[in-house]
């Protein structure tokens, strides 16, 4: 697979109603907030699992996609079939240097699983650490303006143990927002790309797992989510045409005229524009959703 | 300051962990040059040569900020994987998040915003096609044009760091006055010597007016 050779940024844009996007188990798990500006938080090794999540159902008999990181929902069906040996073999015989030896370790890594090739992992080699970068990294998510997290009582009309029959239902509680739009940075080096293997096909796959990730994550805490919008910006060079950060402006998310004061409750009271003229030469911009 | 260069990095928040501190990640109250110089690393970096860092300033007020996350509590030993590749199968190769799950809390910073100030020097590993210009050249070259090897962090990757390169003294961007003043911030980390087993070594960090003064390598504490 040969390894892309564009530097990339992405700007995601999702949303949640009437759900807890990331739960904090410091509050009792109620949705993560910014104590400085309320604005709702979503971490970013919490949306790394919703990829990792996807990929696995997408890709689950394909060779070369397996997930390192798993989650024990998503093993069921996994890796039933044999699987078939890629071309990296050892060759116990010549005995390699520790320093190739851990190399090919980690290129094996790479080759057969995706989460390793795009995220990078830490595994434990003594000579040559076995450390992978990943060419893709995320920031944390916020959202645009400050949520305001609703405690929810609900009964069950059953009770755990028998002892407590009499007591007939018992109560519990959810924290949900009533609506969110989050934000979250991304970037994928090409530099490091190439030394983990991501492909374009990965590259594809990674713009649509961010897509369809909400798609299968329905959950009774999760309330409705989805992906709103992919902004993908393409650098024309390897190493990037263009601070990210200047990237990143061009992109704004605001309250539809005269509705500032009110609070969002959906989608359709912001408007998202991307302003590709003040973009800077050798960088193109497209919207993947 | 002939190969000197200076950069201006900010993020909205950054985690510059204590050694003595790493379960339950505490950061430092400022950058430390170890991670300065990951960040010139990320731009520019070749074998032929050494960042060093001479000045850290510190532009904004220090605040903390708590976040608590699941975290996975082992590594992938390499014999699992070296097993996995003479079977020729992943089957055994996973880890399973829930069961190896430890909850953490990390202590970081908010609202940051550095400029470093470095030169380098070469390595023996340079040759005579190394030149200061041409390495100064390159790494100018990309900090203007926002061109990075990697997306640099401030600390840990989830917290991306923004640069802008400093070229004169009008460019500097101003110390918030909440930093005037003398602070002593306790000893620092300052670097890994990687030539002598990975050993930590430290200085005692002085930050006069928002400027920490940052002592050669050589001169720092093992």
């Amino acid at each position: 697979m040969t390894a892309i050779a564009n530097r990339y940024e992405f700007v995601l844009l999702f949303d949640v109603t009437n759900g807890n996007p990331n739960g904090d188990p410091d509050a009792g798990n109620l949705p993560r907030l910014d104590p400085e500006t309320n604005q709702g938080l979503v971490t970013d090794v919490c949306l790394k699992r919703k990829i990792r999540n996807y990929v696995a159902l997408e890709k689950e008999e394909d060779a070369g996609y397996a997930i390192y990181m798993q989650e024990k929902s998503v093993l069921n069906n996994q890796h039933k079939k044999a699987y078939e040996a890629l071309n990296i073999k050892p060759e116990p015989k010549k005995l390699p240097k520790d320093e190739a030896k851990a190399r090919g370790l980690t290129a094996w890594m790479c080759g057969n699983f995706f989460d390793v090739r795009t995220f990078g992992a830490v595994m434990t080699t003594e000579v040559n650490s076995g450390q992978v970068r990943g060419p893709v990294q995320m920031a944390f998510a916020s959202s645009i303006d400050p949520v305001v997290p609703m405690e929810v009582s609900i009964t069950r009309m059953a009770v755990t143990n028998e002892r407590d029959l009499e007591k007939e239902r018992t109560m519990g509680r959810k924290h949900i927002i009533p609506y969110g739009l989050y934000r979250v940075h991304g970037y994928v080096s090409a530099k490091l790309a190439e030394r983990t293997g991501f492909s374009e096909d990965d590259l594809e796959l990674l713009w649509r797992s961010l897509i369809n990730m909400f798609e299968h994550d329905r959950s009774a805490a999760r309330g409705e989510m989805s992906a709103r919008k992919l902004i993908v910006f393409k650098h024309d060079h390897p190493m990037g045409n263009a601070p990210a950060h200047r990237l990143f402006d061009s992109v704004q998310v605001e309250r539809v005229e005269g509705e500032a004061d009110t609070p969002a409750r959906h989608y359709s009271d912001y408007r998202v524009t991307v302003d590709a003229d003040m973009l800077p030469a050798g960088v193109s911009v497209e919207e993947r959703l | 300051m002939a190969f000197g260069v200076r950069l201006h990095i900010w993020g909205e928040r950054a985690c510059f962990t204590r050694p003595e501190m790493k379960v339950e990640r505490v950061s430092y109250d400022v950058i430390t040059p170890s991670a300065a110089r990951g960040i010139l690393e990320a731009i520019h970096w070749k074998p032929a040569i050494r960042w060093c860092i001479d000045r850290i300033h510190v532009l904004k007020p220090i605040h903390f900020e708590s976040i608590r996350r699941n975290e996975v509590g082992h590594k992938l030993p390499a014999s699992t994987v070296t097993k996995a590749m003479k079977a020729g199968r992943v089957d055994d190769v996973h880890y399973f998040v829930d069961q190896g799950r430890q909850q953490r809390a990390a202590t970081i910073l908010r609202d940051v915003g550095y400029v470093i100030e470095a030169h380098f020097e070469f390595t023996p590993r340079a040759d005579n096609s190394d030149s200061p210009g041409k390495h100064l050249d390159i790494f100018n070259r990309r900090a203007r044009q926002g061109q990075c090897f990697h997306m640099p962090c401030l600390g840990t990757r989830e917290f991306p760091a923004a640069f802008e390169l400093v070229e004169s003294e009008a460019e500097m961007p101003v110390v918030d006055t909440q930093l005037h003043g003398e602070r002593d911030l306790g000893f620092m980390l300052h670097d890994i010597d990687f030539a002598s087993g990975k050993t930590p070594r430290f200085f005692r960090a002085r930050m006069v007016d928002g400027v920490i003064e940052v002592p050669p390598f050589a001169e720092a504490l093992a």
